[in-house]
């Protein structure tokens, strides 16, 4: 069993804002070890952002609440005071996000992007930082290190600043890579490099990913083990393939339907949810999913516990129906015969 | 997915069209050189019909969109819509020719006018184009049902709206002045998987509804499959292949096509493992000075000496299906003696074997259209 | 670069020509008074001013008056109608006492603008924010020349509170000491505008770059927060108040002090240029002009170079 780096336990997120209380975050537990890719799936809304950002503290605030526990290496991350956490960011944990145009400075060098981490939390000198940096482009994949780490954001492609993003994020040998929908704003060819290029360091670093992304097709190469959020919930957590094999939820179902698939026959129609995510002020009461769910029946006013009722021990889901029932159920959506919304 | 077309004429034509960009240098400004963005496209559009413009970053599906809608000037080239050429028109001339065509644009947060009631967004086409006060608002209150969302939704602001109703509010205004053509430039690239696919399904039902014609740009082709009559891959502003939809994805014959089809992510571990990914090194050369002969070949794992000179002519393989390759893929010995001996490469006659019939060419029968 | 310096440089030639020349058309089109019949006096005869007015070429037309005009002034020998004296010569006896004023003043209001930005903006929505930001918009709404009238009715000597002197300039190589002395209350009058304005430019700038995503990421790599602060949020929100400050300076340096320099009695160019205009004097009129806009054009052209420096998307590739 790896070490176990990362434990989750409840965690809440609570937003004050003036039109009452955004539970962004509503009772999430998952562990991360290392070596380990974690996958987190789930659309706008669905709180898994919100999740990963308060791994690192970066969504305290004095209008922010937190409930749970989130333990990394022995301490409770919500405990810790600023100084501790600026310790932890960017050296031991650290985070790329979505979009790296607007994620980079735009006034400064990517050498010396790349460079600050190490300069702060290794306490190197200019030179042995620039060093550092143009040997992080090389692993990142980037063609002529030695002058393109001088260059400026804007002088990038999107790939190419996307790999300077997660090079920079390695810089300091984190344990954790928490990475936020990376390949959202690329291309499609550009996307399959990027989580090829993940998986890769992952082991030459020995660290852990966790990969947040709303598209179950990305994380069906590199993760080990997924969690799908909606409105701030855990709603099934499975290893990759009961996941994709054996899907418990009919959000994951219709998460699952809605990718157009070219190993299959053309579609006359797309599968698609109907209807939208909910405000997460005023939640829908019992399962968060209910009034969007073809397949809601009475129970479905008393919110499911996230449990396991399927053979496979750890995976959990937070559905009434039964287990036979699923599987008959999640077929047409699944095979794109269903009549869609 | 298509009605059939309204005679022989394509309601729109690209015909070698090039769309340069200068760049400027020195005290006067001397053009030192040019962005190449579009190089030399050809294609017919009937009248009905979705075809896919399918390419990456800097292929210039964009530009050539924009162009053909004329918000670009070609810089050779002509736009030929119902038979007229629109190249070279001035403002004043294309202003009735709006009505006609319209775009969609990708970015919903970016492409309405924040501070405008969505009553304003989609009216201001009406107004501008001389429809009454009384008629408008019951006109865009029609709009705001054809699109999934609600008339009460008139007087709202943009940023009360998700990125996937921002995006319907795009498609309504696009659809104001019942245009004939409608490019949408990635219209879905920045939803979630499951808005996509309700998008995707507005848009295949609108384009029942009213009988619209689509260009349909994207960078992923999984996503485009489900829209399209026919598809064209860009690269680099050069069009490498041009063909009905499901041919192309049953037989690539271009290694570009082949790898943009590798890269489309399969939601399913097995699958996706035991399949062969081809992940293309590098990025997308720069389109000042893109690489000679064919313009793939650098990247290309099939590649040889004669691409890095010759530029390989697009060429009829059968059956609608055109490529630009000298080592076409999936193409059997027949048809490439076929193919060699009848050079055309004018995609003319390619349109022709691509209209719509009963047999051959057609995977699925389209019922009752 | 240098092919950018040139053009600009040229542009800069081009504004100067045609600010002068419309300025001119102005004053020879406004009504005031023919200025040979002021030149003559009150017991000129017609045939007095017609003299005069052929020595001042006052008959030509109008665009080779110009033209004589221009000539005069770059040659350093145009002289003022009303008073005889050499333009230019009046031009560079008032520039110690506007250098003083507008150097003083920007480095007090950069400094203070900066702060007052800065600490409004950390502060945000709180009691300290809502206050600075009242006395801001006091400070931007008071008229320079009461301000200026209120500051020497207390607080210069003579009057209530007696601690400056009042107004008058001294030479720094007089006697430093009440160089600075005379300056303060001038300083701090011309500068109280701008602190307010620049402070709530800066603010607005300060909040909007926070929410920037490359300060999130600056934060998510455990920078400490006044690196981020300083090298993330300022470094960036900063760029826009340097393309104001230069403009602003220009433009005081140029003789836009007037009301300061009028209320305090420092005899600087902002003030010949009032005096000029409210006699209608032509030539010194287009001499503090030419002298202004030459400022303005010059820093316009080192602000855009120092932007280009500043961020690296500006710059010309």
């Amino acid at each position: 069993m790896a070490e176990r780096l990362i434990e989750v336990k409840d965690l809440e997120v609570k937003f004050h804002t003036e039109d009452g209380v955004v539970n962004a975050v509503d009772g999430v537990s998952f562990e991360l070890q290392r070596g380990q890719v974690l996958g987190i799936v789930g659309e706008s809304g669905s709180g898994k952002s919100v999740t990963a950002m308060t791994l690192l503290g970066l969504t305290r605030d004095s209008n922010t609440s937190f409930g749970g526990e989130v333990i990394y290496k022995g301490r409770n991350v919500l405990d810790m005071n600023e100084d501790e956490l600026q310790d932890v960011r960017g050296n031991e944990m650290s985070m790329i996000f979505q979009d790296p145009m607007t994620s980079l400075n735009p006034v400064y060098s990517i050498g010396m992007q790349i460079g600050e981490a190490i300069r702060v939390h290794q306490r190197a000198d200019k030179a042995q930082a620039r060093r550092r940096a143009i040997d992080l482009l090389r692993q990142v994949g980037i063609p002529n290190a030695e002058s393109r780490v001088d260059n400026y954001p804007h002088e990038f492609s999107g790939g190419m600043r996307q790999r300077a993003m997660i090079a920079m994020a390695l810089a300091c040998n984190p344990d954790v890579l928490i990475a936020d929908e990376p390949t959202t704003a690329l291309d499609v060819t550009i996307q399959a490099q990027i989580i090829e290029l993940i998986d890769r360091l992952k082991d030459e670093f020995n660290s852990a990913v966790i990969l947040i992304t709303h598209d179950l097709g990305v994380v069906a190469d590199v993760a080990d083990e997924i969690i799908v959020m909606y409105a701030g919930r855990v709603v099934e957590r499975a290893a990759k393939r009961p996941l994709f094999y054996d899907p418990q939820h009919p959000y994951t179902w219709g998460l699952l339907g809605s990718i157009p698939r070219l190993d299959r026959p053309k579609q006359e129609r797309l599968h698609s949810i109907k209807g939208t995510p909910p405000s997460l002020i005023r939640t829908p009461k019992g399962c968060k999913f209910r009034p969007r769910c073809p397949h809601a029946f009475d129970k479905c006013m008393e919110e499911p516990r996230l449990e396991n009722r399927v053979e496979e021990p750890g995976h959990l889901d937070r559905c009434w129906l039964s287990v036979d029932e699923k599987r008959r159920l999640r077929v047409p959506t699944l095979e794109g015969t269903e009549e869609a919304a | 997915m298509s009605s059939a077309g309204n005679g022989d004429a394509p309601l729109v034509e690209v015909q070698n069209v090039k769309k340069y960009f200068p760049i400027r240098k020195g005290v006067l400004g001397r053009e030192v050189g040019a962005v190449h963005a579009v190089d030399d496209v050809t294609f017919a559009v009937k009248e009905g019909e979705t075809l896919g413009l399918v390419g990456e970053s800097g292929c210039g599906k964009s530009t050539l969109g924009r162009t053909i809608v004329r918000l670009h000037e070609p810089t050779e080239g002509k736009v030929i819509f119902e038979g007229r050429d629109i190249s070279k028109l001035g403002t004043r001339a294309l202003r009735p020719l709006r009505r006609e065509m319209q775009m969609i644009f990708q970015d919903p947060y970016a492409s309405l006018n924040p501070r405008k009631r969505v009553g304003s967004i989609i009216g201001t086409p009406l107004k501008i184009h001389g429809v009454e006060k009384s008629q408008r608002r019951a006109r865009v209150q029609e709009l705001l049902e054809t699109v999934g969302l609600s008339p009460e939704h008139y007087n709202r602001f943009p940023h009360e709206f998700s990125g996937g109703q921002r995006q319907r509010i795009g498609v309504a205004r696009a659809l104001a002045l019942n245009p004939k053509l409608v490019v949408a430039d990635e219209p879905v690239s920045a939803l979630d998987v499951s808005i996509q696919s309700q998008m995707l399904n507005l848009l295949d039902d609108l384009q029942r509804e009213l009988k619209l014609t689509y260009i349909f740009i994207a960078h992923d082709l999984g996503v485009v499959r489900h829209v399209s009559d026919r598809i064209a891959v860009m690269y680099l502003g050069k069009l490498v292949e041009l063909s009905p939809a499901e041919d192309l994805y049953r037989r690539p014959i271009m290694p570009y096509t082949e790898a943009l089809l590798s890269a489309v992510p399969i939601p399913d571990p097995d699958l996706s493992e035991q399949r062969e990914r081809i992940v293309l090194q590098g990025d997308v050369p720069s389109p000042i000075n893109p690489p000679s002969g064919c313009r793939f070949h650098p990247r290309c794992r099939y590649m040889t000496d004669i691409c890095k000179e010759v530029e390989p002519p697009l060429v009829d393989y059968g059956r609608g299906h055109l490529a630009a390759c000298h080592h076409p893929l999936n193409v059997d010995r027949e048809t490439l003696e076929r193919a060699k001996v009848s050079r055309r490469h004018t995609p003319d006659a390619a349109d022709d074997a691509a209209k719509p019939r009963d047999s051959s060419g057609r995977s699925d029968p389209v019922p009752g259209r | 670069m240098l092919a950018f310096v040139i053009r600009r440089l040229l542009g800069a030639f081009l504004v100067l020509v045609a600010v002068s020349f419309i300025t001119y058309l102005i004053f020879v089109k406004i009504p005031g008074g023919d200025p040979a019949q002021r030149i003559a006096g009150k017991l000129a005869t017609d045939q007095n001013i017609a003299d005069i007015r052929q020595k001042l070429h006052l008959d030509d037309p109008f665009y080779a008056q110009y033209w004589g005009m221009m000539q005069s002034l770059f040659s350093g020998s145009l002289v003022s109608y009303s008073s005889q004296l050499n333009v230019v010569n009046e031009i560079k006896k008032g520039i110690p006492a506007t250098f003083s004023l507008c150097i003083g003043a920007a480095i007090i209001w950069l400094s203070f603008g900066i702060l007052v930005g800065v600490i409004s903006a950390i502060y945000a929505g709180r009691f300290s924010d809502r206050l600075i930001t009242v006395f801001a918009l006091i400070g931007i709404s008071m008229p320079v020349f009461w301000l200026g009238l209120m500051s020497r009715y207390l607080f210069a000597e003579g009057h209530p509170f007696s601690i400056f002197p009042d107004g008058e300039y001294v030479p720094l190589t007089v006697n430093p000491w009440q160089w600075f002395v005379h300056l303060l209350m001038p300083w701090w009058v011309l500068a109280v505008l701008f602190i307010g304005f620049y402070g709530r430019v800066l603010r607005g700038n300060i909040l909007d770059t926070i929410n920037e995503d490359y300060v999130r990421t600056a934060k998510a790599k455990g920078l400490p927060a006044k690196r981020v602060m300083v090298k993330h949020v300022l470094r960036n929100s900063l760029i826009p108040i340097v393309t104001l400050f230069g403009l602003d300076f220009a433009a005081v340096l140029g003789g836009s002090a007037i009301l300061t320099e009028t209320v305090f009695n420092l005899k600087g160019v902002g003030q010949y240029a009032a005096d000029s205009v409210q006699s209608l004097d032509l030539p010194p009129i287009m001499g503090v002009t030419i002298y202004a806009t030459f400022f303005i054009v010059l820093f316009s052209v080192f602000v855009d170079l120092l932007y280009a420096w500043l961020d690296p998307r500006i710059r010309p590739t």
